[in-house]
């Protein structure tokens, strides 16, 4: 054997850290919190990755990126060939590379991560997608146009893309937007300082530059129902309306001035950019103390805001303890350094307010944890006679979003579940309803940014062999 | 961007507007609203649709001069563009033959309750139009409501127009003229008090009245809960559930306090120098 031995490939065990403002200053600004990897670590980071045959981390991309193509790009500093690589399939990747929980889809899934930390494919990713925003904008190829016509119905994660695939088969496709922008829970919800808002919009126009067309300040459903959009000449439509109908606990005080659904906290803030009042003209008020309710991304985002809003004290209160926390670990973690304050094992009876219906305390109950219920989880039980009150000038409601009901109300022959979610196939996102298709959200519930796209991406075929169907 | 292409000056504070809005033209219905942003800065505010013509795709708001937005908007011409106006939003109004209906306007209110009134009257209706305001110079649109109208009924709180008194005190002649038994419905639009005080008189008589409600509202689509309101004790949204309700089932006092929350930031915002690039000569 003549042949020297390959040399070993030197394992980095950890993870490159992601710089990042420090918490006590970002804590009173809105500015992006992780401030992103330079050329050098992006290309360290890459340079990770085993590029092991199995390829393990595919199977965790719900838009199916071929990661250890990408990274293999950009560990050789071709990051031009990296971003391309990866919008193969990602239409979003400056938004994916920040809020996507890698934790639990590809990085769960890396080889290095059995025995180390995993590659920052996040990391890596958003640096790529950033560097390309800077420079310079390559659009993918577009197929010849067909002819056909896609309304896309909503222009979250889902919709945005669902259309920018069906754009790139060479269909023309129209998203209708209710809001005045175009983004769904990417503007109005995820706050400034986790997902800049220039960004997504950076995103939308090179959406747009493939042909898409999008249509703001337009509700289907009311300006137009589905069945109207069909026979207007589209041959098919998606559905990605989101979870846009907030949950409230149903106690008594929920009406009181002061107490705020998350979905208005966070789309008065980010959205109608409340924290830059009176320069724009939508105000917030904000209390010295405020209480969020609930313990999932969306409670830690608005307790996280309104410490930036110049609350004195922010306050996540939550029912079970810390371990169930349903937010991203990350996420926790951030909003304790930044001063967060927990009350665990606690939930509100009622709210109370002053004369002026304004809210200044909150009754709340402890618990305990109990036997694991069918979820496994140990549910909590109220410790009897606990009852104290909690002083707060500010009450968010962060337990959950159902889906906005405005089009599944309004559209013939669409089968919805108890929940008012639409039902579609898991593997089609097919509808009862022959042509119109759904997923995101709206199908699923509120779930995340990523499961919303690779719904777009599923929805993007099925509707391509329904048109090609059509044609045969 | 959507073309102003005609404003009518009611009175210093009144003011009409057409609108180039195609889409909200061709679909929208009586008693629904559309939500207006004037320009990257601005807020979203709710404007009953006054008028709309489908073919000209025309849509007509009226509004009353009380705030930072509706003071900005007073002070453009026909000629420049808002940036967003999205609608028809809210549930229209449940149009059918009551028999004889009873239409309130008050103030600013004469103007959402105008293509009501038509339709009810296309309908098959009888209707009873009553309009109010506080002076002759707040007084517009007669014309168009005794057109609308069967019959019309003018009145002024201090006496400078046709009659002195509020609206409740003509309807309750009305109610007392033709029998409580003879009236089918009662629809009453204007500011909160008075939708308020023409519900403890119809309450009396036993007369259903639907009111439509002026909430805050954010996005007008049921997403952010802002303009929640409870009704018959429970909690609803008016721009997806209403506008109109039935007056009798509302809480009048906490659709007052939620709708007082953000006086001081409107304040302060009134008085923010304006120095918008719009052209219409920095406001007021």
């Amino acid at each position: 054997m003549t042949d020297t031995p390959k040399p070993k490939k030197q394992i980095v065990p950890n993870k490159a850290p992601m710089p990042a403002q420090d918490a006590a200053v970002r804590a009173k600004n809105f500015s992006e919190v992780a401030t992103g990897y330079t050329r050098e670590t992006a290309i360290a980071e890459a340079q990770r990755c085993l590029q092991c045959k199995k390829e393990p981390c595919r199977q965790g991309c719900p838009v199916e990126v071929n990661i250890p193509d990408f990274l293999k790009l950009a560990a050789e500093g071709d990051f031009a060939g990296a971003i391309a690589k990866i919008k193969e399939k990602n239409a979003l990747p400056a938004v994916c590379g920040r809020v996507c929980p890698q934790e639990n889809q590809c990085e769960k899934y890396c080889t290095l991560g059995k025995k180390h930390e995993p590659v920052g494919i996040g990391r890596v990713e958003r640096f790529c997608a950033d560097l390309e925003l800077e420079t310079g904008v390559k659009l993918p190829e577009v197929a010849p146009a067909t002819g056909f016509k896609v309304a896309v119905v909503g222009s979250g994660p889902a919709g945005l893309t669902c259309a920018s695939d069906l754009a790139k088969m060479g269909h023309k496709v129209t998203v209708f937007e209710a809001l005045h922008v175009a983004g769904g829970v990417l503007m109005y919800g995820i706050p400034e300082f986790r997902l800049p808002k220039a960004v997504v919009q950076a995103e939308v126009q090179n959406l747009k530059k493939l042909g898409v067309e999008i249509d703001v300040n337009s509700v289907v459903g009311k300006f137009s129902t589905v069945d109207e959009l069909m026979e207007s000449g589209f041959d098919a439509v998606f559905i990605g309306t989101g979870a846009g109908l907030p949950y409230f606990m149903n106690i008594p005080g929920e009406n009181l001035c002061g107490v705020y659904s998350a979905n208005e906290f966070l789309t008065r803030t980010n959205l109608m950019k409340a924290y830059k009042f009176p320069d724009y003209d939508t105000p917030i008020k904000i209390g010295k103390k405020v209480a969020v309710l609930g313990g999932g991304n969306v409670a830690m985002d608005a307790a996280r805001t309104a410490l930036r809003l110049g609350a004195e004290e922010s306050w996540i209160v939550y029912r079970r303890s810390d371990k169930e926390l349903p937010a991203r670990h990350e996420e926790v973690e951030h909003a304790h350094e930044e001063g967060v304050k927990f009350a665990l094992l606690t939930s509100p009876t009622k709210i109370v307010g002053d004369d002026n219906g304004v809210v200044k305390a909150m009754e709340c109950l402890k618990y305990e944890l109990g036997e694991p219920d069918a979820s496994g989880r140990r549910s909590p039980v109220a410790i009897k006679g606990s009852e104290y009150m909690m002083e707060v000038d500010t009450v968010v409601v962060a337990i959950g979003q159902g889906p906005n009901p405005l089009v599944p109300r309004t559209t013939k022959g669409l089968e919805i579940n108890k929940r008012g979610n639409i039902v579609a196939s898991v593997e089609t996102g097919a509808t009862s309803k022959p042509g119109v298709y759904a997923g995101g959200d709206v199908v699923t519930g509120a779930a995340t940014v990523i499961m919303a796209m690779g719904a777009g991406k599923i929805g993007a075929r099925s509707i391509h062999e329904y048109l090609q169907s059509k044609k045969a | 961007m959507y073309k102003i292409l005609r404003k009518e000056v009611f009175s210093p504070i009144i003011k009409l507007m057409d609108i180039e809005a195609p889409k909200v033209a061709k679909s929208c219905k009586a008693g629904q609203f559309i939500i207006l942003r004037i320009d990257e800065e601005g807020e979203r505010i709710p404007l009953t649709i006054a008028d709309y013509d489908r073919e000209k795709g025309i849509v007509t708001i009226v509004y009353q001069e009380v705030g930072k937005t509706t003071e900005q908007l007073g002070a453009m011409e026909a000629g420049q563009s808002i940036q967003d106006f999205v609608g028809p939003l809210g549930e229209p109004s449940h149009i059918e033959n009551f028999g004889n209906v009873i239409v309130v306007g008050g103030g600013v209110g004469i103007a959402p309750v105008h293509p009501i009134a038509r339709s009810l009257k296309e309908a098959g209706n009888n209707v009873i139009g009553i309009i109010g305001s506080r002076n002759k110079e707040l007084m517009f649109w007669e014309d168009k409501m005794r057109e609308a109208c069967s019959e019309l009924h003018v009145t002024t709180d201090d006496g400078s127009y046709v009659r002195k008194g509020f609206v409740t005190d003509v309807m309750k002649e009305i109610i007392e003229a033709r029998g409580k038994e003879n009236i089918g419905l009662v629809i009453a639009i204007g500011p909160q008090p008075m939708m308020r005080a023409c519900c403890n008189v119809t309450k009396e008589y036993g007369l259903k009245t639907v009111v439509s409600l002026n909430a805050l509202m954010v996005d007008g689509t049921g997403m952010c809960g802002c303009c929640r309101v409870s009704v018959e004790g429970q909690t609803k949204f008016v721009c997806v559930d209403g506008p109109e309700f039935d007056g009798h089932q509302v809480d009048w006092a906490e659709l007052s306090k939620r709708g007082a929350y953000f006086r001081e930031e409107e304040q302060r915002s009134k008085e923010k120098k304006h120095t918008c690039k719009c052209g219409c000569g920095g406001g007021k």
